[in-house]
């Protein structure tokens, strides 16, 4: 989790299309049909990439988890019923904790506050790149240099200490707060990537016709350029999730969380200072560790495997097969 | 000569909203927490320490906002920070101080490492497109650079520290020692360097890796390359004097930024292996409600950020003239 955002979806102008073969009606088949072929290569792309199938299915997955945890896990997550420190057994899948809370419970309540904060911030600040990376670039000139600006310099300022000061004047950030500050801080990057695209559409033809047309702007803007863009804001939203997971299991690791949610971050804190190590409890530490991994990974794959439908040139080589016989 | 004019205005500018984001913050938060911070700390320190508190922090003052503001910004320039309260009655300055050679040395040495491996490795593996390096690498790398820094360091502690007892994970020496320039304490400093270092290294090569085979893959398709090939020069000397030597430029960007957020870039590292750098005090200020420390080391670290942009903007535009019309 770099302070840097790594694997950047570089803009690509491509998708607009030649907008050859689009009826000559008011509708704006052009741009709905090229949303609409964006998210078929989606679809295309998780059934026939191996990255993207991958990270696809863990997403689900752990959408499933966090929408019915209450049927794989019986137990109350926060119940500290149990002995302490059990090894794993047919009662405690992976053991109980030093606090005598039953672990499976707790790894598989955790998921619900990750999730949403991961859909919630993810959504949010992409709709605010959304509103003002296109809203510079279409809108131009002094608009333009204002929320360009802002952009910029939101971009320069460190994200996770910043993230960290804020949370600290909070106190223990529930899962809305949580929402809420790492949104606010964390839209400037791709709204930046959505800006460059959008600007790359500025002169093509079809909004020039529909200019000609005599649409209005905000038209113009919400039904020819961002359906234009499906590609890149869907990448986009998966890079802010990323980013949103691990930022707030971090900030609920170093105690900036609200300590009563029961959360894979919450819960590497409570082995920290319950001392997991020292007392041999390393699935504590391990198993809500592992689930932030995997579904970083999910996000994370999914956007790599769009990047290389985006540019083909990163897509893995072939060997062609060499058939042996008839 | 313009451009570099208009980066400065850039840099005043992004360091005005940081400092004013220091002196809002707390003014703008729910329940005023600056007021909790001083009930807290009164007794433990001196009158004169208080009453420069609620000054630094709008509580119980009759000032207006903006001279409040006034005050605050003079204090800034001239690097009055004030006192710490969680180490009173140590200064806000004198921890500082002591905090940035560790992180320098730890975060900065590993840094520079990272970008050394990654680029070659990414080098190597854009070349040789298709083997068996090239193949696994790409989701290896996808993976690791989404592990959080602060639990690849507890698996690490658990690992090599805690069973097999290998290497120490507390602090930056041992506590028995006295610093001074002796062999015994140096070695002892770096063995309590690997752990960190190595949870920064696994964490960060991966983004340098798959940025540099990206670029390179996009260059190796250039007709210059093509054109080098059919002249018949050595495979090495395309793929670094060729192909290598322009894939690098936008990394070398990546680079000094990266170098630039070196000091807040591994807080939570320091803080899994009680490293006591600059990240290691800003979470103990935050976690005392020690504001004046926490404020200080804020704008220390956006402070490295935009020096390492300007001067990164400036290197790019004396290396590459066609970006000196784009900023």
């Amino acid at each position: 989790m770099a302070m840097i955002r790594p694997l950047s979806t570089a803009a690509t102008p491509g998708e607009a299309g030649t907008g050859l073969g689009a009826p000559e009606s008011r509708l704006p088949a052009h741009s709905r049909y090229v949303a609409v072929r964006a998210l078929q290569r989606m679809v295309t792309a998780i059934r026939s990439n191996r990255k993207a199938t991958w990270g696809f299915g863990l997403l689900v997955f752990f959408c499933l988890v966090s929408a019915f945890p209450g049927l794989i896990a019986r137990d109350e997550p926060n119940a500290m019923a149990y002995p302490t420190a059990l090894g794993p057994s047919a009662h405690h899948l992976l053991g109980t904790t030093g606090l005598g809370q039953d672990m499976f419970a707790q790894v598989i309540w955790g998921a619900r506050p990750v999730l949403l904060i991961a859909f919630g911030a993810g959504i949010a600040a992409t709709g605010i790149a959304v509103l003002i990376g296109v809203g510079a670039a279409y809108l131009g000139g002094f608009w333009d240099g204002g929320l360009n600006l802002l952009t910029d310099v939101l971009l320069v300022i460190p994200l996770f200490p910043l993230l960290i000061i804020i949370a600290g004047y909070l106190h223990s950030a529930g899962t809305l707060v949580m929402i809420f500050v790492i949104t606010v801080t964390g839209w400037s990057y791709t709204a930046r990537q959505l800006r460059a695209q959008a600007l790359s559409l500025r002169n093509r033809d079809f909004l020039e016709a529909a200019r000609v047309r005599g649409e209005r702007r905000l038209y113009i803007v919400v039904v020819e350029i961002i359906p234009t863009m499906t590609s890149l804001i869907v990448a986009s939203f998966l890079t802010n999730a990323l980013y949103a997971v691990l930022f707030s299991t971090s900030l609920q690791f170093i105690g900036l969380g609200d300590p009563t949610i029961v959360s894979w971050g919450t819960m590497l804190r409570s082995a920290e200072n319950n001392e997991a190590f020292q007392t041999g409890q390393a699935l504590w530490i391990i198993a809500p560790g592992l689930c932030i991994v995997a579904l970083g990974a999910a996000f994370a794959l999914l956007n790599y495997a769009f990047d290389e439908i985006g540019n083909p040139a990163l897509r893995p080589l072939r060997r062609k097969r060499v058939k042996q016989s008839g | 000569m313009r451009f570099a004019l208009r980066r400065l205005a850039f840099f005043a500018l992004t360091l005005w909203a940081a400092l004013t984001l220091n002196f809002l913050l707390p003014r703008l938060m729910p329940g005023n927490p600056a007021v909790a911070m001083i009930a807290k700390f009164k007794g433990g320190v001196s009158p004169q320490a208080l009453k420069a508190l609620e000054i630094q922090f709008g509580v119980e003052t009759h000032k207006s906002l903006v001279s409040q503001y006034g005050s605050y910004i003079v204090n800034m320039a001239t690097g009055r920070f004030g006192t710490s309260l969680s180490q009173y009655p140590a200064s806000v300055g004198h921890i500082v101080l002591n905090a940035i050679p560790w992180t320098l040395g730890l975060v900065g040495i590993t840094t520079i490492l990272a970008f050394i491996l990654g680029t070659s490795i990414g080098i190597l593996s854009a070349w040789r497109r298709g083997g068996a390096l090239d193949s696994i690498m790409p989701p290896t790398f996808v993976i690791t650079s989404v592990i959080p820094y602060f639990w690849l360091g507890l698996v690490l502690i658990l690992v090599f520290g805690v069973q097999l007892k290998w290497l120490p994970y507390f602090f930056s020496y041992d506590y028995t020692l006295t610093p001074s320039f002796s062999a015994a304490f140096i070695g002892n400093v770096l063995q309590h360097a690997i752990l960190p270092a190595a949870t920064l290294l696994i964490t960060t090569i991966g983004t340098w890796i798959l940025t540099m085979r990206n670029t390179m893959i996009t260059t190796l398709a250039e007709d210059y390359v093509r054109m080098a090939r059919a002249k018949g020069l050595p495979n090495r000397r395309i793929m670094l004097d060729y192909a290598a030597r322009n894939a690098i430029l936008p990394n070398l960007t990546g680079f000094a930024m990266s170098l630039g957020f070196v000091l807040g870039g591994a807080i939570l590292i320091e803080y899994v292996f009680n490293y006591q750098g600059v990240g290691y005090w800003l979470l103990a200020a935050v976690n005392n409600e020690d504001f004046p420390l926490m404020q200080a080391l804020f704008l220390l670290i956006t402070l490295a950020v935009l020096v390492a942009i300007l001067i990164s903007d400036i290197a790019t535009a004396i290396l590459d003239p066609r970006t000196r019309d784009a900023g």
